[in-house]
Protein backbone atom coordinates (compact mmCIF):
# COMPACT_ATOMS: atom_id res chain seq x y z
CA UNK A 1 0.00 0.00 0.00
CA UNK A 2 1.33 3.52 -1.51
CA UNK A 3 0.95 5.89 1.59
CA UNK A 4 1.13 9.77 0.82
CA UNK A 5 2.79 10.89 4.15
CA UNK A 6 5.05 9.09 6.79
CA UNK A 7 3.62 7.19 9.34
CA UNK A 8 4.75 4.66 11.71
CA UNK A 9 4.79 0.90 10.84
CA UNK A 10 2.21 -1.24 11.71
CA UNK A 11 4.39 -4.43 12.92
CA UNK A 12 0.79 -6.30 13.53
CA UNK A 13 -0.78 -5.67 10.51
CA UNK A 14 2.17 -6.28 8.50
CA UNK A 15 2.90 -9.91 10.65
CA UNK A 16 -0.83 -10.61 10.14
CA UNK A 17 -1.05 -10.05 6.06
CA UNK A 18 2.08 -11.83 5.79
CA UNK A 19 1.21 -15.35 7.51
CA UNK A 20 -2.02 -15.26 5.90
CA UNK A 21 -0.51 -15.22 2.61
CA UNK A 22 1.68 -18.21 3.78
CA UNK A 23 -1.79 -20.11 4.75
CA UNK A 24 -1.83 -19.12 8.44
CA UNK A 25 -5.61 -18.78 8.85
CA UNK A 26 -5.68 -17.61 12.85
CA UNK A 27 -4.10 -14.29 13.61
CA UNK A 28 -1.43 -14.00 16.51
CA UNK A 29 -2.61 -12.88 19.81
CA UNK A 30 -0.06 -10.16 20.77
CA UNK A 31 0.34 -9.51 24.59
CA UNK A 32 -1.73 -6.95 25.92
CA UNK A 33 -2.41 -6.06 29.81
CA UNK A 34 -5.16 -4.49 31.43
CA UNK A 35 -2.99 -3.12 33.82
CA UNK A 36 0.31 -1.76 33.34
CA UNK A 37 2.77 -0.76 36.78
CA UNK A 38 4.19 2.24 36.74
CA UNK A 39 6.64 3.92 39.90
CA UNK A 40 8.29 7.47 39.58
CA UNK A 41 12.05 7.14 40.22
CA UNK A 42 12.74 6.77 44.18
CA UNK A 43 15.86 9.42 44.00
CA UNK A 44 17.29 11.54 41.86
CA UNK A 45 18.87 9.69 38.71
CA UNK A 46 22.61 10.40 39.54
CA UNK A 47 21.99 7.95 42.76
CA UNK A 48 20.55 5.15 40.50
CA UNK A 49 22.01 1.88 38.34
CA UNK A 50 20.74 1.18 35.43
CA UNK A 51 20.71 -2.13 34.38
CA UNK A 52 20.78 -2.99 30.19
CA UNK A 53 18.93 -5.25 28.56
CA UNK A 54 18.21 -7.09 24.81
CA UNK A 55 16.15 -9.14 23.04
CA UNK A 56 19.12 -10.04 20.51
CA UNK A 57 20.61 -13.01 20.83
CA UNK A 58 24.99 -13.56 21.92
CA UNK A 59 24.69 -16.89 20.12
CA UNK A 60 22.89 -19.15 17.77
CA UNK A 61 20.48 -20.85 18.96
CA UNK A 62 20.94 -24.31 19.95
CA UNK A 63 18.31 -27.13 20.24
CA UNK A 64 16.61 -26.08 23.64
CA UNK A 65 15.96 -23.57 25.60
CA UNK A 66 19.48 -23.85 27.92
CA UNK A 67 21.36 -21.07 28.29
CA UNK A 68 18.89 -18.57 25.92
CA UNK A 69 18.72 -16.29 28.70
CA UNK A 70 22.05 -14.70 29.42
CA UNK A 71 23.54 -12.38 32.42
CA UNK A 72 26.93 -11.12 31.01
CA UNK A 73 29.39 -8.88 32.22
CA UNK A 74 29.76 -5.88 30.25
CA UNK A 75 33.28 -5.72 30.10
CA UNK A 76 32.55 -8.70 27.80
CA UNK A 77 30.65 -6.96 25.36
CA UNK A 78 30.81 -7.43 21.86
CA UNK A 79 28.87 -8.44 18.95
CA UNK A 80 25.14 -9.63 19.09
CA UNK A 81 23.82 -12.82 17.29
CA UNK A 82 20.80 -11.47 15.39
CA UNK A 83 19.30 -14.04 13.13
CA UNK A 84 15.34 -13.31 14.19
CA UNK A 85 13.48 -10.17 12.97
CA UNK A 86 14.87 -6.68 11.43
CA UNK A 87 14.90 -4.86 8.63
CA UNK A 88 18.31 -6.76 6.91
CA UNK A 89 17.42 -4.36 3.48
CA UNK A 90 17.30 -1.35 5.40
CA UNK A 91 20.27 -1.28 7.81
CA UNK A 92 22.59 -3.92 9.95
CA UNK A 93 23.66 -4.95 13.64
CA UNK A 94 27.19 -4.94 13.14
CA UNK A 95 27.65 -2.30 15.79
CA UNK A 96 26.59 -3.36 19.29
CA UNK A 97 25.73 -0.11 20.73
CA UNK A 98 22.64 0.01 18.44
CA UNK A 99 21.57 -2.77 20.00
CA UNK A 100 22.36 -1.61 23.80
CA UNK A 101 23.99 1.50 24.48
CA UNK A 102 27.08 0.66 26.24
CA UNK A 103 28.79 3.94 25.75
CA UNK A 104 26.26 6.04 25.88
CA UNK A 105 25.38 4.63 29.41
CA UNK A 106 28.99 4.89 30.85
CA UNK A 107 29.23 8.60 29.35
CA UNK A 108 26.40 9.39 31.58
CA UNK A 109 27.70 8.02 34.84
CA UNK A 110 31.46 9.63 33.73
CA UNK A 111 29.16 13.18 33.33
CA UNK A 112 27.61 12.68 36.61
CA UNK A 113 23.80 12.23 34.83
CA UNK A 114 23.58 8.53 35.63
CA UNK A 115 24.82 6.69 38.89
CA UNK A 116 26.13 3.11 37.81
CA UNK A 117 25.26 0.63 34.70
CA UNK A 118 24.60 -2.65 36.25
CA UNK A 119 28.09 -4.55 35.97
CA UNK A 120 26.48 -7.35 33.52
CA UNK A 121 24.34 -6.78 30.71
CA UNK A 122 20.87 -9.22 30.32
CA UNK A 123 19.45 -11.03 26.90
CA UNK A 124 15.86 -11.98 26.88
CA UNK A 125 15.36 -13.73 23.30
CA UNK A 126 11.97 -14.44 22.48
CA UNK A 127 10.28 -17.78 21.47
CA UNK A 128 6.98 -15.92 21.13
CA UNK A 129 5.55 -17.45 24.00
CA UNK A 130 3.60 -15.19 26.66
CA UNK A 131 3.69 -17.53 28.75
CA UNK A 132 7.35 -18.53 28.98
CA UNK A 133 7.95 -14.92 28.73
CA UNK A 134 5.74 -13.64 31.83
CA UNK A 135 6.30 -17.44 33.34
CA UNK A 136 9.94 -17.69 33.21
CA UNK A 137 11.89 -15.23 31.24
CA UNK A 138 10.46 -12.14 33.12
CA UNK A 139 10.93 -13.95 36.60
CA UNK A 140 14.66 -14.53 35.89
CA UNK A 141 16.19 -11.40 34.58
CA UNK A 142 14.11 -10.03 37.41
CA UNK A 143 16.04 -12.00 39.82
CA UNK A 144 19.24 -11.19 38.05
CA UNK A 145 18.52 -7.27 38.11
CA UNK A 146 17.54 -7.54 42.22
CA UNK A 147 21.12 -9.81 42.65
CA UNK A 148 22.98 -6.56 40.53
CA UNK A 149 20.53 -4.04 42.37
CA UNK A 150 19.48 -2.63 39.73
CA UNK A 151 17.18 0.42 40.21
CA UNK A 152 16.25 0.83 36.13
CA UNK A 153 15.97 -1.87 33.78
CA UNK A 154 15.96 -0.47 30.19
CA UNK A 155 15.39 -2.54 27.79
CA UNK A 156 15.90 -2.45 24.03
CA UNK A 157 13.84 -4.62 21.87
CA UNK A 158 15.55 -5.70 18.55
CA UNK B 1 11.53 0.68 26.68
CA UNK B 2 14.04 1.78 23.68
CA UNK B 3 12.74 0.64 20.11
CA UNK B 4 10.92 0.62 16.97
CA UNK B 5 7.92 -1.31 16.73
CA UNK B 6 5.15 0.82 18.01
CA UNK B 7 1.76 -1.08 17.51
CA UNK B 8 3.03 -4.31 19.32
CA UNK B 9 4.78 -1.91 22.51
CA UNK B 10 1.48 0.06 23.00
CA UNK B 11 -0.68 -2.88 22.59
CA UNK B 12 1.07 -4.79 25.01
CA UNK B 13 1.80 -1.81 27.86
CA UNK B 14 4.91 -0.61 29.07
CA UNK B 15 5.06 1.76 31.52
CA UNK B 16 7.70 4.29 29.46
CA UNK B 17 8.00 4.05 25.81
CA UNK B 18 10.67 5.84 23.56
CA UNK B 19 10.22 5.25 20.10
CA UNK B 20 12.46 5.14 17.76
CA UNK B 21 10.79 5.62 14.42
CA UNK B 22 13.65 3.61 12.64
CA UNK B 23 13.86 0.13 10.27
CA UNK B 24 13.90 -2.55 12.99
CA UNK B 25 17.56 -3.50 13.97
CA UNK B 26 18.68 -0.25 15.26
CA UNK B 27 16.84 0.81 18.74
CA UNK B 28 20.13 2.77 20.28
CA UNK B 29 20.18 4.52 17.01
CA UNK B 30 22.07 3.83 14.07
CA UNK B 31 25.41 1.73 13.44
CA UNK B 32 28.43 3.36 14.04
CA UNK B 33 26.85 7.00 14.96
CA UNK B 34 27.93 7.58 18.61
CA UNK B 35 26.34 11.18 18.67
CA UNK B 36 23.18 10.16 17.87
CA UNK B 37 23.45 6.97 19.90
CA UNK B 38 24.32 9.35 22.87
CA UNK B 39 21.36 11.77 22.48
CA UNK B 40 18.94 9.15 21.76
CA UNK B 41 20.17 7.58 25.44
CA UNK B 42 19.80 11.08 26.58
CA UNK B 43 15.95 11.09 25.53
CA UNK B 44 15.28 7.81 27.26
CA UNK B 45 16.97 9.51 30.79
CA UNK B 46 14.44 12.53 30.59
CA UNK B 47 12.01 10.32 30.08
CA UNK B 48 12.40 8.09 32.87
CA UNK B 49 12.44 11.09 35.07
CA UNK B 50 9.54 13.34 33.76
CA UNK B 51 6.72 10.53 32.80
CA UNK B 52 4.22 10.68 35.16
CA UNK B 53 2.12 7.76 34.37
CA UNK B 54 2.54 4.52 32.82
CA UNK B 55 1.64 4.16 28.75
CA UNK B 56 3.81 7.04 28.54
CA UNK B 57 5.15 7.31 24.80
CA UNK B 58 7.80 9.42 23.45
CA UNK B 59 8.71 9.86 19.84
CA UNK B 60 12.39 10.48 19.22
CA UNK B 61 12.76 13.44 16.66
CA UNK B 62 15.56 11.53 14.87
CA UNK B 63 14.44 10.28 10.77
CA UNK B 64 16.21 7.37 9.39
CA UNK B 65 16.16 9.37 5.84
CA UNK B 66 14.89 12.49 4.85
CA UNK B 67 13.82 12.02 1.21
CA UNK B 68 10.32 10.98 1.32
CA UNK B 69 10.41 8.62 -1.38
CA UNK B 70 13.76 6.76 0.44
CA UNK B 71 11.05 7.20 3.90
CA UNK B 72 7.81 5.11 1.91
CA UNK B 73 10.23 2.39 0.78
CA UNK B 74 12.01 1.07 3.92
CA UNK B 75 8.19 1.28 5.43
CA UNK B 76 6.99 -0.73 2.45
CA UNK B 77 9.59 -2.80 1.58
CA UNK B 78 9.88 -4.57 5.37
CA UNK B 79 7.24 -7.71 4.86
CA UNK B 80 5.92 -6.58 1.95
CA UNK B 81 3.63 -9.51 -0.24
CA UNK B 82 5.12 -9.32 -3.57
CA UNK B 83 5.12 -12.85 -4.86
CA UNK B 84 1.55 -14.57 -2.89
CA UNK B 85 2.54 -18.32 -4.37
CA UNK B 86 6.25 -18.19 -3.35
CA UNK B 87 4.56 -17.44 0.56
CA UNK B 88 1.39 -20.21 0.05
CA UNK B 89 3.92 -23.15 -0.96
CA UNK B 90 7.00 -21.49 1.88
CA UNK B 91 4.01 -21.48 4.57
CA UNK B 92 2.77 -24.98 3.28
CA UNK B 93 6.63 -25.86 3.86
CA UNK B 94 6.93 -24.75 6.83
CA UNK B 95 3.61 -26.42 8.59
CA UNK B 96 5.25 -29.65 7.40
CA UNK B 97 8.32 -29.20 8.80
CA UNK B 98 6.72 -28.78 12.35
CA UNK B 99 4.42 -31.55 11.43
CA UNK B 100 7.69 -34.31 10.98
CA UNK B 101 9.19 -32.34 14.15
CA UNK B 102 11.28 -30.62 12.02
CA UNK B 103 12.96 -27.03 12.73
CA UNK B 104 10.91 -25.04 10.49
CA UNK B 105 13.27 -22.75 8.29
CA UNK B 106 12.10 -18.95 9.15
Amino acid sequence: MTTTHPRFVSYIDKSREYYQAQGYEAPYRWATEAAVPFAPLPRPLKSLRLGLITTADRAPRADGREGMLYAQPVASRGAFHTEMFWDRDATHTDDPETILPFAAAEAAVAEGVLGSVSPRFYGVPTEYSQRRTREEDAPAILSWLQEDQVDIAFLAAL
Amino acid sequence: MVGSARDIVETCGVPRFLFVDYPLGNPCGRPWAAAEQKGLFAQALTLLERAYGPRTTVQAPERWVEDPAEDRHWRENFMAIRDRTALAEAGAARRAAQATGEKPVR
